[in-house]
């Protein structure tokens, strides 16, 4: 149980820093979703502790909400590209000021 | 015909006048805007003589008729009316105020039909004619401080009339607030003094309270002294009288039908009106009154000695404007009520023409305002050059032949003759007399007479001749309505007067006689003539050389109005604005510049964080993710 949660953690912190140290814009949306099944994997844990389905149920509501949200993420970091030619999250700080 | 029924239409038409011209000038045909603005005050005058006629054909029972519009307001047992009060005074003063007023607009339709402000100019006019109206017409002092307030804002628009002028916007518009400032001082005294009347007699009726003021003041009370001091105050704002005299001179940076309407015929006599008006309260403070004497004889001695050194044509008018109104004072610090308002009406008509004559002069030499740069244009502008000869010598009171000289001469008679004048006042005046004829005459030698230094360029036409025409004969037969006593006797003027106001009282003294007196008088002004037409017509003088060498120091004390500009801005300008330099960094300012300050420290400091990033903007969520677990797993 305990290491369970603690796989959750780590995976958690592997895919922030990857989210933060990554210039990629690709690879910052890989970690997020790791980021996801770190908080789904917490979720089944945290279900089978309290003996109850919603944490499955939720997983469930992570998973369709993580595909759904690649989905849109690929298609912005393809117009990105188009529009930037490159996939660097820094060159993009047009909102800046 | 019905005249209390009626008398609302005569302040109501310029009115109408002004408000057709404000809201739709701009889009008027130009020929009707004079039509307009003119013509409004033109029916105003032909009502105003009809009712003149059948007042004097069937006086009113008790001398004065009174029309009620409404109430202005009413709170607790105050409540001042809207009412109109036609009597001998305020008949004299609208008939002035219309005629006369009637005539500028006629000479301003042809003066300023070249200026893009034609409209408003007319628009401004007219409201002056309507306050002005008010002002005479009022039956309550609350609603004469409307139309004294109401001329006030007016004289501040025309006189920075041209306030975009390429060259002299920055002197029109000082001027302006000047003339608006230095009034104010004496607004501020008169709006005090009306508090004063609502504390004692609850009312500010003005006959209400001249009727109830013997019983409740005792003559020479402290509040009898206060009351007529504070009033003198605004009169003497308004009147250009020492010490608030200053602002006249430079109100001449208005166009001249301004000089001529406002600045010389009538609102300057505003507060020879007033105190006239009130005369009930100044007998109650005989101090006070001969204080307005005195006031009035130093500044007649005073303006006509600056008028002697001027360059500006229509400076000198400025100055000699001043002098004629503390003619006026003396005259009504003596009591001699009748004569005072005998002066006026003669003043306006004769100083009503010497600002239009300058005007037509100024015009036809390429607006050249300096006398040493005309010179012998009179047989270029015929008409201008002898009616402004015929107002000249109304203004230097050329014995017999000019009204000058019988409205003056009552004056002079009565400051010394009068139980409250004396042989000081009477000096006063007769020596500001001579020099009165002495500037009159440089004026017009210089103008007129000699070399021609500025060729003509401008013929004036009809309607700039026929208002000249009426006013110089005015100025010559107006005086034969109120004849000396010593010869004819004859003076249905003062009679007229003394309706209203009371007859002055004379002395029994031993004196001069009468005749003496008037032969001094005239032959002081024949002498001013004849010395200035040695020293300015024959050959340029010395005083034509310090005019172009700045001149000795007594010279210069006199050509800046005796100083008083100066004398004022070491007084008061400069401490305020010392004053005001070391209030401006104290330390209630520094806390809210501290404040400032910290805010604009902060802006920099995070304005630094949004840079663009977006893994620094990740982090940043990621670090307050980190501090609210933080907080919630401590707490």
């Amino acid at each position: 149980m305990n290491i369970g949660l603690l796989l959750a953690a780590l995976l958690f912190l592997t895919g922030l820093a990857g989210v933060l140290t990554r210039k990629n814009i690709l690879f910052m949306l890989m970690s997020v979703e790791i980021m996801f099944n770190a908080a789904g994997l917490a979720f089944v844990l945290a279900g089978a502790h309290l003996q109850q389905p919603d944490g499955q149920v939720m997983l469930i509501f992570i998973l369709a909400m993580a595909a759904a949200e690649v989905s849109v993420g690929l298609a912005l970091i393809l117009q990105m590209h188009r529009h930037f030619k490159t996939v660097d999250s820094d060159a993009m700080d047009l909102l800046k000021d | 015909m019905n005249i209390p029924a009626l008398l609302w239409i005569i302040p109501a038409l310029p009115l109408l006048g002004f408000v057709l011209l404000a809201l739709f000038g701009k889009r008027m045909p130009r020929n009707l805007i004079p039509l307009i603005g003119a013509g409004v005050v033109g029916i105003a005058a032909v009502l105003v003589i009809i009712f003149g006629i059948s007042f004097l054909n069937n006086p009113p029972s008790g001398g004065s008729i009174e029309q009620h519009l409404w109430t202005w307001f009413s709170i607790g047992n105050f409540s001042p009316q809207i009412t109109l009060h036609l009597d001998t005074l305020s008949l004299t003063f609208i008939f002035v105020i219309t005629f006369v007023g009637f005539l500028i607009h006629l000479y301003s339709a042809e003066f300023m039909r070249e200026d893009e402000g034609y409209s408003r100019f007319f628009a401004y006019m007219n409201l002056f004619i309507f306050s002005m109206l008010v002002l005479v017409l009022a039956n309550d002092l609350l609603l004469l401080y409307l139309g004294w307030e109401g001329v006030g804002l007016c004289s501040f628009l025309l006189i920075g009339f041209w306030y975009n002028d390429p060259v002299d916007a920055d002197k029109n518009a000082y001027a302006a607030r000047k003339s608006f400032l230095i009034t104010r001082i004496g607004d501020t005294a008169m709006i005090l003094g009306l508090f004063l009347l609502v504390k004692d007699f609850n009312t500010l009726n003005i006959s209400a309270i001249l009727n109830a003021a013997p019983g409740v003041w005792s003559a020479d009370s402290s509040t009898a002294i206060w009351a007529a001091v504070l009033l003198l105050g605004g009169a003497l704002g308004k009147s250009a009288q020492l010490p608030l005299q200053t602002w006249l001179p430079d109100a001449m940076a208005g166009p001249s039908p301004v000089s001529a309407l406002i600045h010389a015929a009538t609102m300057v006599t505003a507060g020879v009106y007033l105190l006239a008006r009130t005369h009930v309260l100044f007998e109650l403070a005989p101090s006070i009154q001969l204080v307005v004497a005195i006031i009035g004889a130093a500044t007649l001695l005073m303006a006509s000695c600056s008028a002697l050194v001027q360059n500006d044509i229509k400076r000198v008018l400025a100055y000699s404007t001043i002098s004629q109104i503390g003619y006026m004072f003396l005259a009504l610090g003596v009591g001699a009520w009748s004569a005072a308002i005998f002066h006026f009406m003669i003043h306006a008509f004769f100083k009503a023409l010497l600002f239009l004559g300058a005007g037509a002069v100024i015009l036809a030499v390429h607006h050249e305002h300096n006398m040493f740069k005309m010179g012998g244009i009179r047989k270029k502008l015929p008409v201008v050059f002898w009616t402004f000869v015929f107002g000249s010598a109304a203004l230097a009171s050329i014995p017999l032949i000019t009204a000058g000289f019988y409205s003056k001469d009552s004056i002079l008679w009565f400051s010394f003759a009068s139980v409250k004048g004396s042989t000081w006042l009477w000096l006063a005046g007769i020596v500001a007399a001579f020099i009165t004829s002495l500037y009159t005459f440089r004026m017009v030698f210089l103008t007129f007479f000699g070399k021609e230094h500025t060729p003509v360029s401008y013929k004036p036409g009809a309607a700039i001749k026929i208002p000249l025409i009426v006013l110089g004969i005015l100025s010559l037969v107006a005086g034969f309505i109120e004849l000396p006593h010593n010869f004819g006797h004859f003076t249905p003027f003062s009679d007229f007067i003394n309706q209203t106001l009371p007859a002055a009282v004379l002395s029994t003294r031993p004196g001069m006689s009468e005749a003496a007196l008037q032969i001094i008088a005239a032959g002081l002004a024949l002498a001013g003539l004849g010395i200035a037409w040695v020293l300015f017509a024959k050959k340029k003088g010395v005083l034509f050389h310090y005019q172009q060498n700045g001149g000795p120091l007594w010279f210069r004390f006199l050509f800046k109005g005796w100083m008083f500009d100066k004398l004022y801005d070491y007084l008061f300008v400069k401490p305020l604005v010392w004053l005001a330099k070391i209030d401006r960094r104290d330390f209630v300012d520094r806390i809210y510049e501290g404040i400032g300050r910290v805010n604009f420290g902060m802006n920099r400091l995070f304005s630094k964080t949004q840079n663009g990033v977006l893994r620094y903007y990740l982090l940043g969520v990621a670090l307050g993710a980190v501090v609210i677990l933080t907080i919630i797993l401590v707490l």
